[in-house]
């Protein structure tokens, strides 16, 4: 046994083995964002599917971006070709009605899709409870960094990006998100009066 | 009968190093062939209409075109990863390639066309990793490979042709003394 022979080889192969080890635990298909913690890319996007109840908006309307500061929102890209989106879209509809009443907006928005599709895939799924904007040429989507869906993001009350799920979410991990969002925002700002009387932000009154 | 063994090791080992070199400067390439694809829900989606803001005359302007492509061919496909946007046919890939060339019209500069891809899906769209910090390695290492794969080959080669040292007490046996 030639022991500086075998030390060598042990030393050129466990760099590659770690290496590949590594790899191993790494998905080759998700994508890192640079997103969160940034200012969410506005949009103004048409309604095609109303949802329901307090939550409705008419088809037709234009949602913008910057009329929902104040408000968390989610986000939710997905298409009617979509598997994935089928396995969240019953917690999406649920805790969305749950929070119906609060500073929060759930938005569904189609992604490479036609409007009538989108709209015959919510029957089909038994109604969707917030409503649905169509994104033409996935405009949206691509400011938004997407690859595939479904993605959901979820922006807090100042218009920051604060978190990308990738794939399917859960109704855990969407109450989780909206709850400390919604949290952080009263944090910020105790009452609207007081929000008012220090400006868009009361962190800079503060410094100043 | 030691000379042919000896040239036939160095002819050997020279043609391993090559190829070991060889194999080295193809696996710098970025662009895989054999990426994942597939992997993500693009594929039964319906073709939407692209709705873009060219008028004619710059949808059909060679200039403008040949400007999106130079640029397309940089930017990695979120759907098929080893392919360029201007590669892949998936959806996504065609319409990103549509918003390159919306603001290559609108007057923004190359430059800024990719700071706004980098912007949105990270350094990681970029096909060619920008050369400098951790980067660096991919562009490092094939050199430092080679280059120590040379000095291998020159020492490992010397050791062989060299002549057997002379084991103590025994007489040195020349061709010249029978």
């Amino acid at each position: 046994m030639n022991w500086k022979r075998a030390s060598i080889a042990a030393a050129t192969a466990a760099p590659v083995i770690g290496l590949f080890a590594w790899g191993l635990t790494r998905d080759p298909n998700s994508i890192p964002s640079p997103l969160p913690g940034r200012e969410a890319p506005v949009f103004a996007l048409q309604v095609f599917a109303p949802g329901q109840g307090e939550l409705m908006r008419p088809a037709g309307d234009t949602v913008r971006l910057t009329d929902l500061r104040g408000t968390v929102v989610v986000l939710n890209f997905w298409a009617s070709w979509c598997l994935a989106c089928r396995d969240e879209h019953a917690a999406l509809s649920d805790v969305a009605r749950s929070y119906a009443g609060q500073p929060v907006q759930f938005l569904g928005v189609l992604y490479n899709d036609v409007p009538d599709k989108g709209t015959a895939w919510i029957a089909e799924m038994g109604g969707q409870s917030y409503p649905s904007v169509d994104d033409p040429g996935a405009r949206v989507a691509i400011d938004y960094g997407l690859y595939g869906v479904p993605e959901t993001f979820f922006l807090d009350a100042t218009g920051r990006v604060a978190y990308k799920h990738t794939g399917p979410v859960t109704a855990a991990v969407v109450r989780f998100k909206v709850d400390s969002l919604m949290a952080a925002a009263l944090h910020a700002a105790p009452s609207p009066t007081a929000a008012d009387t220090a400006g868009a932000n009361p962190k800079a009154g503060k410094v100043q | 009968m030691t000379d042919v063994r000896t040239f036939t090791r160095t002819v050997l080992s020279v043609a391993a190093g090559l190829a070991i070199a060889g194999s080295v400067v193809r696996a710098q390439a970025p662009a895989l062939s054999a990426a994942p694809e597939g992997a993500l829900q693009d594929s039964g989606a319906p073709r939407v209409k692209v709705q873009g803001t060219l008028t004619d005359a710059q949808k059909n302007d060679p200039v403008l075109e040949a400007a999106t492509r130079s640029l397309a061919v940089q930017l990695r496909c979120p759907v098929c990863q080893g392919e360029s946007i201007q590669d892949s046919p998936s959806e996504l890939a065609q319409q990103m390639r549509a918003v390159v060339k919306e603001q290559l019209a609108s007057g923004k500069s190359p430059d800024e066309v990719k700071n706004y891809f980098i912007s949105k899906y990270g350094e990681w769209v970029l096909l060619e990793p920008k050369a400098r910090g951790f980067n660096l390695i991919v562009y490092m290492l094939p050199v430092l490979l080679v280059l120590g794969g040379a000095v291998f080959l020159v020492y490992i080669v010397r050791k062989w042709t060299a002549v057997a040292p002379v084991p103590a007490g025994s007489t040195p046996r020349t061709g010249d003394e029978e």
